[in-house]
């Protein structure tokens, strides 16, 4: 079963080779990871997805623990959660299929942010459901380059994977 | 007042109560090494940087304390990287404070550059590559308290030189802040309170120690258990030393060379309490034969280590000392006599034993040494057969009195982590146990501790070649022998003589009976040369893909029949 994993880390330098060697020399597989600054600019925010039973999401969970630099690892996969990816793809369109692609891009809600001479680079986000089924649909046309960002998660409502707001700056006195 | 952040660093060292460094000075690391000159910290100049890297290990595995060792960039760092993996596996607080190019220069390839905190990565608890000399003292501070809190291990420090020579005001920090490290050392009240309960119905439990009982001073704790519950123990290599030897519910080592009656003993009791042990491979060997009738209660301060190899029933995490201390309240006094009559009789039935016959047998070297030497002698060795048989055959009742390259099992460990040790605890004799080939690996090391006036005594078990690995080309490789064998012969008491100790070769028993008692006690360093018998294999032996109970050697009997 895929797990999401929100991991909240320090915005250390090498932070994410920490984590992405920590993966790979312990024999854990990575589906997806997306990493970026939050609202507080000395913390990070990763949402991996990892593949696994719950005994290989445990050792996952504490080994990413040992690390100095995570804060905090929430696995949001049992709550209710939003989480979107996007993916930019440039697809061949040639004159004739132009009004085909862009009918799709339509039923899709997707955006056409560019426009060549025989290719158009659309822009999708949504979750992996809907930007596999887009895939799906452009694929026929002939897919010239795809590229996503991986998941980000974040939980509905109230409740928050975040509890940055209580760092506070090295003492340096 | 403005000091250069290599002399901040060399401060921040003092702050720390760090009073010996081990290291090899280099290009990158030049300033630190000028500021050494205006501290009371004695440097030890070492013959190659992994032997600076045993040498802190040994040293704060003695001690208690960091150990810290410095190297110059590329090679002087990357030389450290076997002492550092060692520290590592064992859990062993340590310092590494490696030269770094100048931060102009890092990424350009430059000369003597290396990238090691990328090296380092998956073998230091935390490492620090200082861009800013203002936080200097802060990753300092952080890292001696990263290094030996929580599960101990070793962090890297590394300096580029420009970042060294940059001026700072040095104020040593008194409060870090480290969101993402917060060890638990009170175990959940809960599972204290449940523990207790298993504990107290268990008509036949074990105890398995590890090295976490060293570490966490959890010792008298552990005896206390031991006594209450009347729970025989056994011991990880790690462990051994941290419950009395002489003590008759200790069992010796357990695992894939343990002797026959822990093994038996953990494979027939119906509760093992694991304490700061981790189900190696060496000791589980197969996961379903382990154990296989008991309640497991598994007590460590890394969460990582619970259910990693073996599934346990009761995890508490905890700091050993800590959690223990809040069971033993909850204990009252067993007997379980059946269970102490059954173990009792596979101590009787199934001893260690060994043949007299022939040439000098390393297990009566071993014997001897343990009849003769002091209780609070340091005893290390280095990996191989060797280190079995001192782990088999010598007793240690003291923590902190067996030394030993264990999760990683490094070769060439012996020599500098007994100089390490020796400078921790100069009043205490330090005997090394160690083969011809570890010897040969950092016996370089011999002019550091000439250098320092080290009475070590070295006691070689000399059987001309690389005995465990042959010992596994005649189980594994049906005695193809390959590369086991030095054609060379090294004469050993000259070497030692060399770097002006005494030295002496033994051939027989006799020979060794009537100088060990001098050698012992002699103020100066020793070199004994013991030429064994080359065909001696370490037993009891589990082979591979076998449970723990099915060992060969000592005895043919089925463990059942008694």
């Amino acid at each position: 079963m895929a797990h999401t994993l929100a991991v909240l880390v320090e915005n250390n330098p090498g932070v994410l080779a920490r984590v992405a060697g920590l993966f790979s020399r312990r024999g854990f597989n990575i589906d997806s990871l997306a990493v970026g600054r939050t609202d507080n600019p000395a913390v990070s925010r990763m949402t991996i997805v990892v593949e696994g039973d719950d005994r290989y999401l445990e050792q996952v969970n504490k080994q990413l623990h040992k690390l100095v630099d995570v804060i905090k690892i929430s696995d949001i996969t049992k709550d209710a959660y939003v989480d979107r990816e996007l993916v930019l793809i440039k697809v061949h369109a040639e004159a004739a299929k132009r009004a085909e692609i862009m009918q799709l891009v339509d039923i899709f809600r997707a955006r056409i942010v560019d426009v060549g001479l025989k290719t158009l680079t659309v822009e999708v986000t949504g979750n992996e459901g809907k930007i596999t089924a887009f895939e799906d649909s452009l694929r026929p046309f002939g897919i010239k380059e795809l590229v996503r960002t991986g998941k980000i998660a974040m939980l509905r409502g109230f409740k928050s994977s975040s509890k940055s707001n209580s760092h506070k700056e090295e003492d340096e006195s | 007042m403005e000091i250069t952040a290599a002399e901040a660093l060399v401060r921040c060292l003092e702050q720390e109560n760090v009073e010996l460094v081990f290291g090899y000075p280099g290009g990158a690391i030049l300033p630190v090494y000028d500021a050494f000159n205006n501290s009371t910290i004695k440097h030890i100049l070492v013959r190659h940087e992994q032997g600076a890297a045993h040498m802190a290990d040994g040293y704060a595995r003695v001690t208690g304390k960091v150990g810290v060792c410095l190297a110059t960039s590329g090679p002087g760092a990357t030389n450290l990287v076997t002492g550092i993996a060692n520290a590592y596996m064992d859990s062993v607080p340590m310092v590494v404070i490696t030269g770094q190019v100048p931060t102009t220069q890092v990424g350009t390839d430059a000369f003597q550059e290396v990238d090691i905190t990328g090296i380092t990565l998956p073998i230091t608890k935390h490492n620090f590559l200082v861009k800013d000399p203002k936080q200097l003292s802060v990753i300092v501070k952080k890292a001696f308290h990263l290094a030996s809190t929580g599960r101990p291990g070793p962090v890297l420090i590394d300096l580029p030189k420009d970042v060294a020579l940059s001026k700072i005001k040095f104020k040593y920090p008194k409060n870090i802040n480290l969101p993402g490290y917060k060890p638990t050392y009170k175990g959940h009240s809960a599972m204290v309170q449940q523990a207790g309960k298993i504990m107290m119905k268990s008509e036949r439990p074990v105890i398995y120690a590890g090295g976490g009982v060293r570490i966490s001073g959890a010792a008298p704790e552990l005896l206390q258990l031991a006594e209450t519950l009347s729970a025989p123990v056994t011991h990880t290599l790690m462990g051994l030393g941290c419950f009395p030897g002489d003590h008759p519910l200790f069992l010796g080592m357990l695992g894939l060379h343990g002797t026959r009656y822990a093994n038996q003993a953990v494979t027939e009791c119906d509760c093992l309490i694991a304490v700061g042990a981790r189900f190696d491979d060496r000791v589980v060997t197969k996961i379903s034969g382990f154990a296989p009738e008991a309640r497991i209660i598994h007590i460590d301060i890394d969460p990582a280590e619970i259910g990693k190899n073996v599934t346990t029933h009761l995890p508490i995490v905890g700091d050993l000392k800590t959690v223990l201390g809040a069971i033993l309240p909850n204990l009252e006094k067993k007997d379980n006599s059946r269970w102490l009559k059954r173990v009792c009789r596979m101590k009787e039935e199934f001893p260690l034993s060994y043949s007299q016959e022939g040439r000098l047998k390393p297990q009566f070297v071993c014997e001897k040494l343990n009849e003769l030497k002091e209780d609070n002698a340091i005893v290390v060795t280095d990996v191989g057969q060797h280190q079995m048989w001192a782990a088999l055959y010598m007793r240690f009742n003291e923590p902190r009195c067996f030394i030993s390259s264990g999760g990683l099992g490094a070769m060439g460990f012996c020599l500098p982590a007994a100089i390490g040790a020796k400078m921790g605890a100069p009043e205490r004799n330090v005997i090394m146990v160690i083969g011809d080939a570890g010897l040969q690996m950092t016996m370089q090391e011999l002019g550091t501790a000439a250098e320092q006036k080290l009475p070590l005594k070295i006691f070689v078990l000399n059987n001309n070649r690389l005995g465990m690995v042959r010992q596994l080309q005649e189980f594994y490789c049906d005695k193809r022998y390959i590369s086991v064998d030095f054609e060379f012969n090294l004469d050993f008491a000259a070497l030692g003589r060399l770097y002006g100790m005494e030295g002496y070769t033994i051939n027989t028993p006799e020979q060794l009976t009537e100088l060990l008692p001098q050698i012992l006690t002699s103020p100066a360093p020793v070199i004994v040369d013991c030429i064994i018998d080359r065909e001696e294999n370490v037993y009891p032996m589990v082979l591979n893909g076998s449970a723990i109970s099915e060992a060969i050697g000592s005895g043919k009997r089925r463990m059942e029949d008694i």
